[in-house]
């Protein structure tokens, strides 16, 4: 153990460089064939299967399994998909424990589901590393539409539009493609370059474009991208972050998560990112997990996640609560900070105040702890940052309101993913609405 | 404790699990792996003149599997022996000397000449083994020598060759009986004939287990070609204990003792055969998947089953099962069933719904008020069982019997109280002539 493990302060290096490698390998190594035909025999074909429904993409997994069992893994891939072609990221980063698996019949049976998330991963790699298409554009309509944003729900309605006969112009505001799937995801859910060779795999279909660095805002304007293109699809996720609910001396004295997520993601040296030797992370969603854990993995000495609420009430399913646990992250419930001050060593001071629910309602108890750390990163929560980017389209909740076909109020734009209202901030949402839109809007032009 | 020692017509052994004639028995190694690990007997790789057969140098086997590789059935195309007649002689004096308590046969298949029988049959008796078995049951390769399976479907020759054994030997003569014919109580009933002491079957099934998509060739594939084999294993046993029934239950071979074979895997398995006519039991296939450790695991199975059931000896369950075996003519047709699915224990797979919906009788709900609910709908269910077969849970379906003069809702009239069989029953247009 190298001796910046124990300094004070946000620093890097704080681990021996071969342990970076190490904590940050793939979370869920593949299965190896044998593996896969063993774990595929286990599925017992239901009918009307309760994966199938709990899936928000509605992959058929009793077939896609059974093809992987009788050696058609090419066929297995094409299922999957059929239905969701970021198939090989959901089969990544899905909460499977509380969708598919949840829900096959074999947790009833027995508190062992079918290895579905695992399974449709040996089967998507199959085919993303032999690099199979499945899907040719139809006739050229002549129709062009432009997506916002090159993430999950914006790719994934690319794609349908493209397999429909259109021309579709996606704009990016980062400089790579993917959205969250490349900044947003943990570093050891996504190895190896994966999101990008994703975006490759998709867009092989032919007939789309992406222009990176190119905002909704800066050059762009829905009004403008309408004049060109027969519609917009915006998926635009959420580009702001909630702020910390309490009193502090400065604007900087926290660290939003998910930049810090992106920052590692892009990292070429996981040395080079500094990381504080105590830790505090507020929140309970899955950011709050993944900053946590990466925050251990990085080399913090002490982590703890500090929730407002209780374990039921996170976000982050209990297996992903239980994994961050695995990794040493300690998790408090009902606490939430009050007031963050900076000391003259530069470690802050984190005043923390215990809560309880009083006739339903979340209320601080008067109790307080006070907290030394030398990092605190925020992770509650993020909103829609587009504000006038958006123009006069309603949102709701704080997000853009779509109909069932996933169009706003503006007929000519529809949008799908984090942005719009009534979603649950998954990957796999996100597909499903983007697929879905890309048929109403194709519905839309050509009838 | 239950008595397992066993005397198969004459031949004693401690229990009733004898290895057959096959690849595990062909060397004193191996049988004596087998004795040490608990086997009651071993009937030795079949014996021919010789020069000695040779065996193809590529794949012998093939198999089917269920889920997570089980072997299911095993299909081979070896043949006899492949070592010279005096090394497998020696080992089996050798054994025999070192191994008294343990049955020890020899199975034999030489030419179709009464002096080729008198030849091997002295030679056999030097060893000092306790009977013979006349293999006239391999389907491949030797049948097309005239040996084998091309003897077993003549019951004239099994008769013959079954009468110059008895004449020429004081051992028992044990006739072997293939199931590749259309009546098995044909050859057995020539093998009672010709004077067997006993009759075992059933030798293996002509098959071909598999086709190489690559090659177009079945297989096991020897340079591009394959032939058919023998399949045996636990996908064999339902044809197995049909035959060793059909045995035991024909007047004419009824008392003739019988040496059950056919994929006998588990304790239960052998249970069955000898509630069927059985007085033992031949195992191979699953020795040769799972060692011969299984012994343990068929001696205390049977064993147990024995001591909670109450029965103390083979002779108190061999043949139990007989009485109840009949013609489906004699069927009670006014015996109904209903299917009855536990919902506690149901894990909501919906096998049972499609199964029933799909190619069956649309007696099984999938939906009930809304909610995922599977549930027999009386009206439409014949009691059939499919439901219970497909079902991942075991006993979580079961078919409950409706008492008689409770109204059974797919016919409308109440379920009566008395036997009645096809034969009784007014839509049988041979009914007047059978009174």
């Amino acid at each position: 153990m190298v001796d910046r493990y124990l300094e004070d302060g946000v620093i890097e290096g704080r681990l021996d460089s071969d342990l970076y490698e190490q904590n940050f390998a793939d979370a869920h190594p593949p299965l190896d064939p044998h593996e896969a035909l063993v774990a595929a025999d286990r599925c017992y074909f239901c009918y009307d299967a309760p994966c199938v429904t709990a899936c928000p993409t509605a992959i058929d997994i009793p077939k896609f399994i059974r093809q992987i069992s009788t050696g058609n893994l090419e066929g297995s891939a094409r299922t999957i998909f059929d239905q969701n072609i970021l198939g090989g990221m959901c089969a990544r980063v899905c909460p499977t424990e509380t969708l598919c698996e949840q829900a096959c019949v074999r947790e009833t049976a027995e508190g062992q589901p079918v290895q579905i998330g695992l399974l449709q991963r040996h089967a998507t790699d199959h085919a993303m590393k032999n690099n199979l298409q499945f899907y040719d554009p139809a006739e050229d309509t002549g129709k062009t539409i432009a997506v916002i944003g090159a993430g999950p729900a914006g790719l994934a309605c690319a794609h349908r539009l493209a397999m429909k006969g259109h021309k579709v112009v996606i704009h990016d505001a980062n400089p790579k493609a993917g959205g969250l799937n490349e900044y947003g995801i943990a570093t050891y859910k996504s190895v190896d370059q994966f999101a990008q060779h994703e975006v490759d795999y998709v867009t092989a279909i032919g007939g789309i474009s992406i222009v990176n660095d190119s905002r909704l805002g800066d050059n762009l304007t829905i009004d403008g991208l309408l004049d060109e293109h027969h519609a917009v699809f915006l998926g635009i996720g959420l580009g702001g972050v909630n702020a910390l609910g309490a009193e502090t001396d400065s604007d900087d004295i926290s660290v939003n998560a998910v930049d810090f997520i992106a920052e590692l993601r892009q990292a070429e040296d996981f040395a080079k990112v500094a990381v504080g030797r105590r830790v505090m992370v507020i929140g309970g969603g899955m950011t709050a997990i993944d900053v946590g854990t990466q925050a251990r993995l990085l080399g913090a000495q002490d982590v703890t996640i500090a929730y407002r609420r209780g374990r039921d009430n996170m976000n982050a399913s209990s297996a992903e609560q239980d994994q961050s646990s695995a990794k040493g992250v300690n998790i408090r419930h009902w606490m939430q900070p009050v007031e963050v001050t900076k000391s003259g060593s530069g470690s802050l001071n984190v005043k923390m105040e215990f809560t309880t629910l009083s006739e339903g309602k979340l209320t601080g108890t008067g109790k307080f702890e006070t907290v030394e750390v030398d990092q605190l990163f925020t992770a509650i929560g993020q909103t829609l940052a587009a504000g006038e980017a958006i123009g006069s389209i309603a949102v709701e909740h704080g997000r853009i309101r779509v109909d069932e076909t996933f169009r706003t109020s503006n007929p000519s734009v529809w949008a799908g993913g984090d942005c719009v209202a009534g979603g649950d901030d998954l990957t796999v949402t996100a597909v499903a609405q983007g697929r879905d839109a890309a048929e109403a809007i194709h519905a839309a032009l050509v009838t | 404790m239950a008595d397992l020692r066993h005397n198969f017509v004459g031949i004693k052994s401690p229990n009733p699990f004898w290895l057959a004639s096959a690849p595990p028995t062909d060397k004193e190694y191996n049988v004596v792996r087998a004795f040490k690990a608990g086997w009651g007997g071993a009937v030795w790789k079949t014996l021919g003149l010789d020069p000695h057969i040779v065996n193809v140098g590529g794949p012998r086997y093939g198999a089917i599997w269920g889920a997570d590789r089980r072997l299911l059935g095993l299909n081979n195309i070896e043949l006899i022996t492949d070592r010279p007649l005096d090394v497998n002689l020696q080992e089996i004096k050798s054994v025999k000397k070192a191994w008294p308590d343990r049955a020890l046969v020899t199975s034999l298949m030489v030419p179709c000449e009464e002096p080729c029988w008198e030849g091997i049959l002295r030679q056999v008796e030097d060893t000092e083994c306790d009977g013979v078995e006349l293999n006239f049951g391999c389907p491949h390769g030797m049948s097309e020598r005239g040996m084998g399976a091309a003897v077993g479907q003549v019951p004239e020759y099994i008769e013959m060759v079954t009468r110059w054994c008895k004449d020429k030997t004081r051992m028992p003569v044990i006739v072997k009986l293939t199931p590749n014919i259309t009546d098995v109580r044909y050859p057995a009933r020539a093998a009672k004939a010709g004077g067997a002491d006993a009759v075992s079957l059933i030798n293996t099934i002509s098959s071909i287990i598999s086709v190489d998509l690559d090659q177009f060739a079945p297989e096991p594939t020897i340079d591009g070609k394959g032939t058919h084999g023998g399949y045996c294993g636990p996908a064999v046993k339902p044809i197995a204990l049909n035959m060793v029934a059909s045995i035991a239950r024909d007047a004419e071979t009824a008392g003739l003792p019988i040496s059950g074979i056919g994929g006998v895997t588990t304790w239960r398995d052998a249970a069955e055969f000898l509630t069927l006519g059985a007085e033992n039991v031949q195992v191979c296939t699953a020795a040769m998947t799972y060692g011969f450790k299984i012994i343990e695991e068929l001696v205390e199975g049977l064993e147990q089953w024995m001591d909670n059931a109450g029965h103390p000896d083979l002779d108190s369950i061999h043949g139990r099962a007989l009485p109840n075996v009949t013609e489906w003519q004699y069927l009670n047709l006014n015996y109904t069933a209903k299917a009855r699915i536990d919902q506690d224990s149901c894990i909501k797979c919906g096998r049972c719904h499609i199964a029933c919906e799909d190619t069956s009788h649309q007696a099984i709900t999938n939906m009930v008020d809304g909610e995922r609910r599977f549930e027999v709908i009386d009206e439409e269910c014949v009691g059939c069982n499919l439901c219970v077969n497909v079902c991942p849970v075991e006993s979580c379906i079961t078919m409950e019997r409706l008492p008689a003069g409770d109204l059974d809702k797919r016919t409308g009239k109440d379920v009566s109280p008395d036997y009645g069989n096809w034969t009784m029953h007014p839509n049988n247009p041979m009914r007047d002539a059978a009174e």
